[in-house]
């Protein structure tokens, strides 16, 4: 059903936790569907420094987090905002058909939390 | 690795004494049972003797036995046979919101194409109220279809109440019991119904065979039409070495029943116990005590399913989910909606069904290998986050 590459991210997914002092947090999904995905980042001087997610979800939720972290640690900001799912599905190798729209969805988190940071960015200089 | 099969009731492999059997009638016999020469009759005598050890598993006459190609097509076959039969008479069936899909999607065909069908609800065990059948049941009522035990759930339906209502109105009685025919008793006297779904699959027999059992006199309409095969019920030349293999693993199943049911019952209530005492924040699904005896239905908060058995699997434990990501239609399990689940917990669904194979040491390496997996799991889950996993009972 999966592909290796898959499977041993799901097996040993990488960047999983909270970043207590994120400087964004993005999440999307629902329970209903039964995906839940929160990405947490810590931006430094335009660049996504760290980045860690957690799941609630499928195989695949648990493997496309872990491949969107991979892909984003270390990106510009803007480059963050142009990873896209089906990004992240291709360096998996791709995903079964069905889990393509329900369970690949790391990417817009990512973009959540740039645009919380993005947010949280601009009210703190307008208090400034 | 160890390789634990827990999904006895999705299905079970070849009981050897099947499997040798079916080898040797496919190897010596393959005449038409309905030709008159002796290669059809040897056929025939095969088929016959089957037909009486199916029979014999519920308590019921050969002559009420009709071979189908499995579960399903019987439970279609009972369902729009008496729709057909009795359309002079109403348009209205009973069925419960937790039946098969065999069951449900087949009254929801009904439903469009002019019956009303009432889709009773279940309590949060899962069970049938008979008050609720008698409630429902109006003068165009013309049939009532209540499984004997769920699948997903174990839990075993009142349906010796239900018959008896049924029949106190003249209306139809059907039950599929697909997952109680060979794990508890089955008599279809003792039951009272007219109609009863069997599966060779479920029992260690072949997949591709099935019965449908029809009380004698009762009218049905078939659904397969052709060279009038089974009384003209159901056409097509006879899956004998199917039926064969059918036969005798009814036949093993009605004679080690309660050995097998006593046995599978302590590994389960291990199991049970088990897993309720090494992971917080699990609750059992289904009936405590009304329930098949090789089942157990979990809900682990947190945690989705297809991720749980994906773990297992890796571990070499075949277990089975409610998640809708395990799921083909990528829809939540309709038997836990319909007991009140939230979808977290319907998510976060999994079922383990056991059966011969099993044995303690089984029990002990899931015990071993699925709190580690719930708790690897639960480590990276947001929900558990929001809930710290030992806060909240």
């Amino acid at each position: 059903m999966y592909n290796e590459t898959v499977m041993e991210h799901f097996t040993n997914p990488r960047n999983v936790g909270e970043i207590p002092d994120a400087s964004g947090v993005g999440e999307v999904g629902n329970v209903v569907c039964g995906d839940i995905l929160r990405v947490y980042i810590k931006v430094k001087d335009g660049v996504l420094d760290d980045v860690k997610y957690m799941t609630f979800g499928c195989g695949a939720a648990v493997a496309s987090g872990s491949m969107m972290t991979e892909l984003a640690k270390g990106k510009t900001v803007e480059e963050g905002l142009k990873l896209s799912n089906n990004d992240v599905a291709k360096a998996l190798g791709g995903l079964p058909a069905q889990k393509k729209h329900c369970s690949n969805l790391a990417a817009d988190a990512l973009h959540k939390a740039i645009e919380d940071w993005k947010q949280k960015a601009s009210a703190a200089a307008g208090r400034a | 690795m160890r390789k634990v099969y827990l999904d006895h009731a999705a299905t079970t492999p070849l009981h050897p004494e099947v499997y040798s059997l079916m080898c040797r009638f496919m190897k010596d016999t393959f005449g038409n049972p309905s030709s008159i020469h002796s290669f059809g009759r040897e056929a025939r005598k095969w088929v016959e003797e089957a037909r009486q050890q199916v029979a014999d598993l519920i308590k019921a006459s050969p002559e009420e036995i009709y071979f189908t190609s499995g579960g399903t097509e019987a439970d279609n076959l009972a369902i729009l046979g008496t729709a057909a039969a009795r359309r002079k008479k109403g348009n209205h069936i009973i069925t419960s919101s937790i039946e098969h899909h065999a069951v449900l999607d087949t009254c929801k065909y009904l439903e469009k194409n002019g019956y009303e069908v009432t889709f009773l609800p279940v309590d949060r065990y899962g069970m049938v109220d008979p008050d609720d059948v008698r409630k429902a049941i109006r003068r165009d009522t013309i049939l009532i279809s209540i499984m004997h035990a769920n699948n997903e759930i174990g839990t075993i339906e009142p349906i010796e109440e239900i018959s008896r209502i049924a029949r106190e109105h003249e209306v139809i009685f059907h039950t599929d019991a697909v997952q109680t025919a060979g794990k508890i008793p089955v008599n279809v006297e003792a039951l009272g119904v007219d109609l009863l779904t069997l599966s060779s699959h479920k029992i260690y027999g072949p997949k591709g065979i099935g019965a449908l059992y029809k009380r004698k006199g009762l009218r049905l309409l078939p659904v397969v039409h052709g060279g009038g095969q089974e009384k003209k019920l159901r056409s097509g030349t006879e899956n004998t070495i199917g039926i064969v293999g059918f036969g005798k693993a009814a036949e093993i199943a009605a004679r080690d029943l309660e050995e097998e049911h006593d046995r599978t019952k302590r590994l389960r209530d291990r199991l049970v116990r088990g897993i309720l005492e090494k992971i917080p924040e699990v609750r059992l699904n289904g009936h405590p005590e009304k329930r098949l005896p090789h089942n157990a239905n979990f809900s682990f908060a947190y945690v989705e399913g297809e991720s749980m058995l994906l773990s297992l699997d890796l571990k070499g434990i075949a277990a089975s989910s409610g998640s809708a990501c395990s799921s083909r239609a990528l829809e939540p399990s309709h038997v836990l909606t319909a007991i009140g689940l939230p979808y977290e917990l319907i998510h976060g669904s999994l079922r383990m069904t056991l059966g011969r194979a099993n044995d303690e040491e089984d029990i002990d390496y899931v015990l071993e290998v699925l709190p580690e997996i719930v708790n690897r799991l639960r480590s990276f889950s947001p929900l558990a986050q929001k809930h710290p996993v030992g806060s909240a009972g």
